[in-house]
Formats: structure tokens, C-alpha cells, sequence
């Protein structure tokens, strides 16, 4: 009798339980790109109407400056950003060994301000940080995401799936609720996009200008009326593990553009 | 020794003090009317005045108050965009009786705890909340009797569904 509840409990709770992260199957994940009309999807392909590009291009430009008090420019230790900064971007967020936590690009582009150039942190979307970032990314674009095997990401991973399944805010809405178990659906004129953080930094039209992955999950969490982190929080860090992990392979797409 | 205030002016207090705190972590609230729940059914109203239908519709209509159509379709052909997560609300005041409707904007979790429609007059197991949303239902009670005396009209089939089953005769 008891033995065979738990047996039904047990088999409920396999059930429940997705076979992928955030159980959508390996040939139904896509791109929030996917979710846009074609006129959307033109203008995110096509550079020269872009308008992102223009953060890319001062991104490039900041890349090849070498900043006042003598350090050298990012150019002057990594080279051509084509080569070295190839593939980068589909890997993060990383494990700083320095610091023994793990950082997002930007953040690891700070790092080096701070330790390689002695300069100070540029500030959270500010447009010389999102431009960096973006020219960077944009060296991956078309790469599949990768993240890291590295066992020292798994406890901040798990903590960011916790975070996405999490019931917040005024609403009690869950990340997850939107974007695992109703994407594709409509919430009022907004189609649910499967929520993959393929693009960032990116430029979105309805802030008029370019902003961060973790802008995006503040706007998401302002939706749910829950109180967003502080920008840098580990909370940030912890969602965009494993946003990554469940985005992958998708391709690198910075920058993208979205409604 | 201390001046007696009068009631209404200690509830004034109150209700400062709570706003003052919104900022703080924890929730600190007035507390919510009481709810009766019989059944599958909150019978009687929340306030003592009848609720009002016209405001209850600007309200299910209004995406930053009601929030109501992010979610449902319903009959309500001036409203372009209407979601698609949750029934059709078109002729549900057919369906469900007051109270029946009432339980379901107070707190539907009592129903069913993985809904994901909101519950509109609970405070009970909120996290994170922000700011600006500390310590309120996300309707006074008032604008829930508003809106359950709206839905309670919405009585019509969907056009061409004639077929539809009225379950509970008008009272
Ligand atoms: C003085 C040399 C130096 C300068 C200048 C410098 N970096 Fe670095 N960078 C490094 C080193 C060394 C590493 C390897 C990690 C470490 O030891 O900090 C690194 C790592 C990185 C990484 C991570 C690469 C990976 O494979 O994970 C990125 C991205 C990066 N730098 C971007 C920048 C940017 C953008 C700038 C300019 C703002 C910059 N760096 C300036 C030396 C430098
Ligand atoms: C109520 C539904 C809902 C909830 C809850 C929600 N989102 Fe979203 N999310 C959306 C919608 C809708 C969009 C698309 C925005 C638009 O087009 O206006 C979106 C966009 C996104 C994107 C951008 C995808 C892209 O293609 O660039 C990410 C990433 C994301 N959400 C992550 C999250 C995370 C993490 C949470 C929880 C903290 C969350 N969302 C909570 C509805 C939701
Ligand atoms: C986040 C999405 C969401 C929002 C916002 C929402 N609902 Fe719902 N609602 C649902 C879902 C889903 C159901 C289905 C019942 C369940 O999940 O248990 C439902 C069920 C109902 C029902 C019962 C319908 C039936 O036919 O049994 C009524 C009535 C209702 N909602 C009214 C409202 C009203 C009025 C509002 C605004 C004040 C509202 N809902 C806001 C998602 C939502």
C-alpha cells in the first residue's frame, strides 16, 4: 500500500521532471530572432542597417585606444580582436580564477581595465562598457554557445536554474512560467520569445539604444513587479549560466536586435 | 499622559508607516479584509458597498492595473491585442456564479496551487516583491468587487457558438 504511493509519488515526480533544461527539446529551441516579423530579421542581418553596428564601431575604436597613464590599449596585448577574441564570447560567463567566482564578458573586460590597464571600471551600461562588450561578442557571432565544462560553475548554474524556476514578485510569476512552459504564446501584443540570451548586448527598439543581457532580465523581473538585483549582482551572474546552458548550441548573434 | 487619538487618525498612521517601509525587505501590510471560503466559492462580498461594472471593465481592460488581457482573450473587440494562456473569459459570468468568480480573482491558488494567474487579494507566500508593490494586494478590495460584479454580466455565448452550455440559469 505504501509502496506502491511512493512508487506513483515517484513516478510523478519523474514526470514532472523535464528531460532538458528547461524542457524544450534540442529541435525546438530558437532564437528569439525567430519570434520577429521579416522586416526585424532584415534589418538585424543587414550591418550597414543596423543600428547597433554603430555601438560595434566605437567598441572597435575604444579596442585600439590606449588609455591616458601609459597601459596599454586592449589591442596592445591581445592583438587583432578577429583572432584572439574569436569564440570568446560563446564561452561566457567564465570562472575567474583570480577572484574565485564566475563573471560575465563584461565584467572580465572591467577585470582587465582594472588589473591590465590600471584604469577604472567602466560603468554598467554605460555606451563605452556596452560598445566593448558588443565588439567583442560580435567576434563570436555564429558560433555555437559553449559553455564551460569547468565543475567550478555547476553550484552558480544550479542557482541560476533555481532562480528561472522561482515563483516573484507581485505576480508570482516564474521565469519559467513565460518562457519553458508558454513561449511562443501571446501576453497581450508581446509574442513569448523562448528567452535565450543569444544576442547581448543588443539594440532594442523600444529602449532606443543598446543595452545588456542583465537590462533585459530587469525589465523582465520589473514585468513580474519583483525587485530587480543591483547590476553586477552574483544573482545576474548565476541566470545568465544558465540561460547559457540552456541556449546552447545556439549561434552568437551580438548584436541582435529586438522589438 | 497621552492624548487619545481617534481611530480613523491611528489607521492614518498606520497606513504611513507602512508606506514609509515599502523600501525594506520584508513585507509589512495592512491587514487584508477577511475572506470567507465556502466551497469552491468566496460568497460574500469583500466590501459593503456593490460593485461597480463599468469600473470593473476599465479595470479587466487596463494592462497596468487589472492586467486581466495579457493573459485572456475575452469579448472585448476595442482591445487589439489579447493574450492566449488562460480560458476566454466570454460569457463566463455563465459559468461561474459571483462567488465562484470571486475565489478565483481573490486567491485561485486555493484551486489549483500551479496557476498562473495571479492572485489578486493575497499576500501569502510573496518573494521579492518590489518596492513600489510592498504590502498591497494587486487589487484593493474594492476594485475586486468592481470587477467580479463586470464579469457576473458577461453572460453572452461567443458569436456563433449558440450551442454553448448556460450552467447556471440567470438569478
Ligand atoms: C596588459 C595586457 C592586457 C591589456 C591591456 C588588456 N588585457 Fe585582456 N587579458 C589580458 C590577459 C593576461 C588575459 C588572461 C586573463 C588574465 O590573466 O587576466 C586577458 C583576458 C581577456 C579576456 C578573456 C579572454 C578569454 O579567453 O577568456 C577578454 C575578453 C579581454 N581580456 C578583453 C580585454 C579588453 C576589452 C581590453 C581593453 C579594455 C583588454 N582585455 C586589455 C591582458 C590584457
Ligand atoms: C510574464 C511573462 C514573462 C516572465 C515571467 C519573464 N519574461 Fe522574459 N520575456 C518575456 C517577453 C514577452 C519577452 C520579449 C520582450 C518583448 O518582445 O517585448 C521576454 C524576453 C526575455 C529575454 C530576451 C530574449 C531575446 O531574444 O533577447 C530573456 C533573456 C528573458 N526574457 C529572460 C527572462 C528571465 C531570466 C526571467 C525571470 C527573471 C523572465 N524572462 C521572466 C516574458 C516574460
Ligand atoms: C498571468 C496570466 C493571468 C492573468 C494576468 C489573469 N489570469 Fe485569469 N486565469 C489564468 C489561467 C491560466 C486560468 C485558468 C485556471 C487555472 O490556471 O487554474 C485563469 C482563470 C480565470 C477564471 C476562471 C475562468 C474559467 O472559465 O474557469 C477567471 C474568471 C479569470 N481567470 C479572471 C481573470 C481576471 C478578471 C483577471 C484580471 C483581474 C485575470 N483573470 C488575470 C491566467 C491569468
Amino acid at each position: 500500500m505504501i509502496r506502491s504511493a511512493v512508487l506513483v509519488l515517484a513516478g510523478l515526480i519523474l514526470a514532472a521532471e523535464p528531460a532538458f533544461p528547461g524542457g524544450i527539446a534540442p529541435s525546438d529551441k530558437r532564437s528569439g530572432l525567430a519570434e520577429m516579423g521579416p522586416e526585424l530579421q532584415a534589418m538585424q542581418r543587414d550591418d550597414t542597417a543596423h543600428p547597433g553596428m554603430l555601438w560595434v564601431q566605437d567598441g572597435a575604436d575604444l579596442w585600439a585606444r590606449a588609455p591616458t597613464g601609459g597601459a596599454p590599449a586592449c589591442s596592445g596585448c591581445h592583438g587583432e580582436a578577429r583572432a584572439s577574441m574569436r569564440g570568446v564570447a560563446a564561452r561566457y560567463p567564465a570562472w575567474d580564477a583570480r577572484n574565485g567566482r564566475p563573471i560575465d564578458l563584461q565584467d572580465r573586460i572591467n577585470l582587465c581595465r582594472r588589473t591590465h590597464q590600471h584604469v577604472e571600471p567602466l560603468a554598467y551600461e554605460s555606451a563605452d562598457l556596452l560598445g566593448l562588450t558588443a565588439f567583442v561578442a560580435t567576434q563570436s557571432r555564429g558560433m555555437p554557445i559553449a559553455p564551460p565544462e569547468d565543475p567550478r560553475l555547476a553550484p552558480a548554474r544550479r542557482e541560476g536554474r533555481a532562480l528561472f524556476e522561482a515563483r516573484m514578485g507581485q505576480l508570482g510569476l516564474s521565469c519559467a512560467i513565460c518562457h519553458d512552459d508558454h513561449w511562443g504564446r501571446h501576453l497581450g501584443a508581446a509574442a513569448i520569445p523562448q528567452g535565450h540570451p543569444t544576442g547581448y548586448p543588443l539594440y532594442r527598439l523600444e529602449w532606443q539604444g543598446m543595452g545588456s543581457l542583465q537590462r533585459r532580465l530587469r525589465n523582465c523581473m520589473s514585468g513580474m513587479r519583483a525587485e530587480p538585483y543591483p547590476f553586477g549582482a552574483p544573482d545576474y551572474i548565476a541566470l545568465e549560466l544558465y540561460l547559457a546552458e540552456r541556449a546552447a548550441p545556439l549561434p552568437v548573434e551580438t548584436p541582435a536586435l529586438r522589438p | 499622559m497621552r492624548v487619545r487619538r481617534p481611530a480613523a487618525l491611528r489607521l492614518l498612521a498606520l497606513a504611513s508607516a507602512a508606506a514609509a517601509s515599502a523600501t525594506r525587505a520584508e513585507e509589512i501590510a495592512l491587514p487584508l479584509r477577511p475572506v470567507a471560503v465556502v466551497g469552491d466559492a468566496i460568497p460574500a462580498s469583500l466590501t459593503e458597498e456593490a460593485g461597480d461594472p463599468a469600473r470593473g471593465r476599465a479595470i479587466v481592460l487596463d494592462r497596468t492595473r487589472g492586467l486581466c488581457l495579457l493573459c485572456h482573450p475575452g469579448p472585448f473587440p476595442e482591445e487589439r491585442f489579447q493574450g492566449n494562456l488562460a480560458p476566454d473569459l466570454t460569457g463566463v459570468g455563465a459559468r461561474l456564479s459571483e462567488g465562484q468568480l470571486r475565489l478565483r480573482i481573490v486567491d485561485g491558488r486555493l484551486l489549483n496551487p500551479q496557476t498562473i494567474m495571479p492572485s489578486y487579494y493575497s499576500l501569502a507566500g510573496r518573494l521579492r516583491v518590489a518596492a513600489a508593490w510592498q504590502g498591497r494586494p494587486i487589487l484593493a478590495a474594492r476594485e475586486i468587487e468592481d470587477v467580479v460584479t463586470f464579469l457576473t454580466g458577461l453572460r453572452d455565448p461567443a458569436p456563433g457558438d449558440r450551442t454553448a452550455p448556460v450552467m447556471r440559469p440567470a438569478p
